[in-house]
């Protein structure tokens, strides 16, 4: 069986593997609906998909084994762009974007939705300054291309430390993410769970490096998206939303403002829950507002692309392309399948909050008596976790709007209780929500581990390393840096969110520049990347520790946005200390002019 | 490789022109629409006020079709100047 991975066979039938891989999911969810109407419970479903899922994945990485460098960190280069979009897109979406986007937006409003924005056109930015150039040079990591661009250990080394502290904010949110799944679906402790899920994740990624990681994602991708799209559009149709929810939720819209005038939504709370985590909606649900409200959302909005574009787990994926050409086709299909999910959060949300406000649903719970919604299964179930609290502050025995308290997580975790659909469809969406954190801490990781394998010990520390020691170093790392993060992770320091969106202000504080006139820019030399990765990344950190630790905000700018401090710190830097020293040699100008023209052969051939 | 340097010139002139136009369009649907969201919002599309369907839908959509068409146009210049990349 691992022979048929290494052979021309297995890519030629890629799409009748993971078609008969679908149909496979498909029969296993419909067997699980069938055992629920047996009378397996409920807990008993919600093992036996992740159980299931995650034992799938893992053996996809068993499969995926190699002791080639060129699979073991490219896969071999012989991606085909459409499943390289989809593994891309698992690899891009987190355990934030599956659970806690559609809440976001439900609590955040129109300013949340700054985050959907971002997290889609920074695609733009990938695929026009930085992916096909990046195919065209050849490199193994993103290191690797500032290390051969401008030449010297230095360089390098500093690009790998940005890289390391980016990589490492966010995979520890996603350890976090897989921890809190698999303790609730598994029912185990959620430190417990955190190891199972960084089991699971080596188990995907340590055999078989980018090669195994890039199938398992397919794999991941497929499960959390019709996890993603099956519940919602279920709901839709059950609640008479119309079959396709996404194009005419436009009057839920409207219904939502009308009611949040008649509901009173703005008041704050008046009573302590008691209960960690949980909120009362504030904020309304369409309001964009105009001046610092606008500053901030595209502030945010950008901060999140130039993210994007320079987070190394997502740059490498494009490396494993055959061509240039075949790299930009994936970032298009990687946007594609990203916007499946990007564009029904929205959708998700206004309609649960529209189950839960409208009075005049069977879904409402607002206005009405507390004993009867306390009545309800998927109140009790969810307080009963800590998930949501009810606290009648006026005494008056109605359900006030701010005397319903909820975490933001239960807005996916919950539809299908809420719209009353089966048990099944639970257990799904928390296959899904592990896919998804899975899939994104595995590109983290290996994108982590390959560049402290690569470029710190082979280029830097030891050059002369065999191909052996090389992978034996690289899975060392793997499991090394996996273990801290979950450790770190047990610890919960910070909320998922905070620590996704840090992730995208450092890359962007220390990497966008660098990267982008590395291509664009051939003075760009040398001092100016160290300055410019240097100057950034401290100017973006110094912000960030001066604002977390309350300082006041330079125009609204918060911890969320702090790339907005480092980015231009960075370009100054680069730019100034480029033209204050000396222009590059012949040979890097023609690498640059090399790297701009499609065809031909890679920068750097590397096929040791 | 077949191909001159003035035939690379031109290909890479062609490239920044339309990465440029890209970025322009990109700078309209990620920012302007939203800062003037508000304003938007006064009109109404497919049901959704204006600047929320931006938001939601509109500019995510807006950045799937500018990626297909730019590698569309980029791969005819590739061919033009007979780089194609693969």
């Amino acid at each position: 069986m691992a022979m048929k991975f290494a052979e021309g066979g297995f890519i030629n039938n890629l799409p009748k593997i993971y078609g008969t891989y679908t149909g496979g999911f498909i029969i296993f969810i419909l067997l699980m609906a069938i055992l629920e109407q047996l009378g397996v419970s409920a807990a008993t479903i919600g093992i036996l998909f992740v159980a299931f899922t995650v034992c799938i994945y893992a053996a996809i990485g068993w499969l995926s084994r190699t002791m080639q460098v060129d699979a073991y960190y490219v896969a071999g280069r012989e991606v085909p762009p459409v499943f390289n979009g989809m593994a891309t897109a698992a690899d891009w979406m987190s355990g934030a974007s599956f659970v806690a986007l559609a809440g976001g937006i439900y609590f955040g409003g129109h300013g949340y939705l700054a985050f959907v924005v971002g997290w889609t056109g920074g695609y733009v930015l990938v695929n026009s300054l930085m992916a096909p150039y990046l195919r065209k040079f050849g490199c193994y990591t993103v290191p690797d291309f500032i290390g051969t661009r401008y030449g010297g250990n230095m360089a390098r080394l500093i690009a790998t430390v940005v890289l390391v502290v980016a990589s490492f904010t966010y995979v520890t949110a996603q350890i976090n993410a897989t921890g809190t799944i698999a303790s609730r679906a598994l029912l185990i402790p959620f430190e417990v769970g955190v190891w199972f899920g960084l089991l699971g994740i080596l188990l995907c990624s340590m055999l078989g490096g980018m090669r195994a990681v890039t199938w398992t994602q397919v794999a991941q991708y497929i499960v959390l998206i019709i996890a993603y799209l099956v519940p919602v559009i279920w709901m839709s149709n059950v609640q008479g939303f119309g079959i396709i929810p996404h194009f005419s939720y436009g009057d839920a819209v409207a219904r939502i403002g009308e009611l949040e005038g008649l509901l009173g939504v703005g008041a704050a709370a008046e009573a302590d829950p008691g209960v960690r985590g949980v909120r009362v909606l504030t904020t309304l649900h369409n309001d964009p507002g105009t001046g610092m409200a606008s500053w901030k959302f595209v502030t945010l909005a950008f901060c999140m692309m130039a993210g994007t574009a320079s987070l190394p787990h997502i740059l490498m994926r494009y490396f494993t392309t055959p061509s240039v050409r075949d790299a930009r086709k994936s970032v298009s299909w990687s946007l594609l399948f990203i916007f499946l999910l990007y564009f029904t959060a929205p959708a998700l949300a206004t309609l649960t909050k529209l189950q839960v406000l409208d009075p005049e649903l069977a879904t409402g719970i607002i206005g009405k008596s507390i004993e009867d919604v306390m009545a309800l299964e998927w109140i009790q179930n969810w307080a009963a976790v800590n998930f949501l609290a009810i606290v009648d502050s006026n005494a008056n025995g109605l359900l006030e709007i701010n005397e319903f308290f909820m975490r933001p997580d239960i807005v996916v975790l919950a539809t299908p209780e809420i719209a009353g659909l089966p048990y099944v469809i639970s257990g799904l969406v928390a296959a899904g929500g592990m896919a998804a954190a899975m899939s994104t801490a595995d590109g983290l990781l290996l994108a982590i581990a390959n560049a402290l394998s690569h470029d710190l010990y082979y280029k830097i520390i030891d050059p002369k390393a065999d191909t052996r020691t090389r992978l034996i170093v690289a899975r060392v790392l793997l499991i090394v840096i996996g273990a801290l993060a979950a450790m770190v992770a047990s610890l919960r320091l910070t909320g998922i969110l905070g620590a996704v969106a840090w992730a995208f202000d450092f890359a962007a504080s220390g990497l966008f520049f660098p990267l982008v006139l590395g291509v664009w820019w051939k003075r760009a030399n040398r001092a100016g990347a160290i300055a410019g990765m240097v100057f950034g990344f401290l100017a973006g950190t110094a912000y960030l520790y001066y604002v977390y630790t309350g300082g006041s905000e330079w125009f609204g700018i918060d911890h969320l946005r702090f790339a907005i401090i480092g980015m231009p710190v960075s370009l100054v830097a680069m730019v100034v200390v480029s033209l204050m020293t000396e222009e590059p040699d012949a040979e890097t100008q023609a690498m640059v002019d090399e790297v701009r023209v499609p065809s031909g052969r890679a920068i750097l051939d590397q096929k040791d | 490789m077949a191909n001159n340097s003035e035939n690379r010139v031109m290909h890479w002139k062609k490239t920044r022109n339309l990465t440029i136009i890209v970025l322009i369009l990109w700078f309209v649907f990620a920012f302007l629409v939203h800062w003037f969201a508000k304003t938007l919002n006064g009109g109404s599309f497919l049901g959704f006020p204006v600047g929320y369907y931006f938001a939601v839908q509109g500019s995510l959509a807006i950045f799937v079709i500018l990626i297909f068409g730019q590698n569309w146009l980029q791969d005819r210049i590739d061919e033009d100047c007979g780089l194609r990349g693969d």
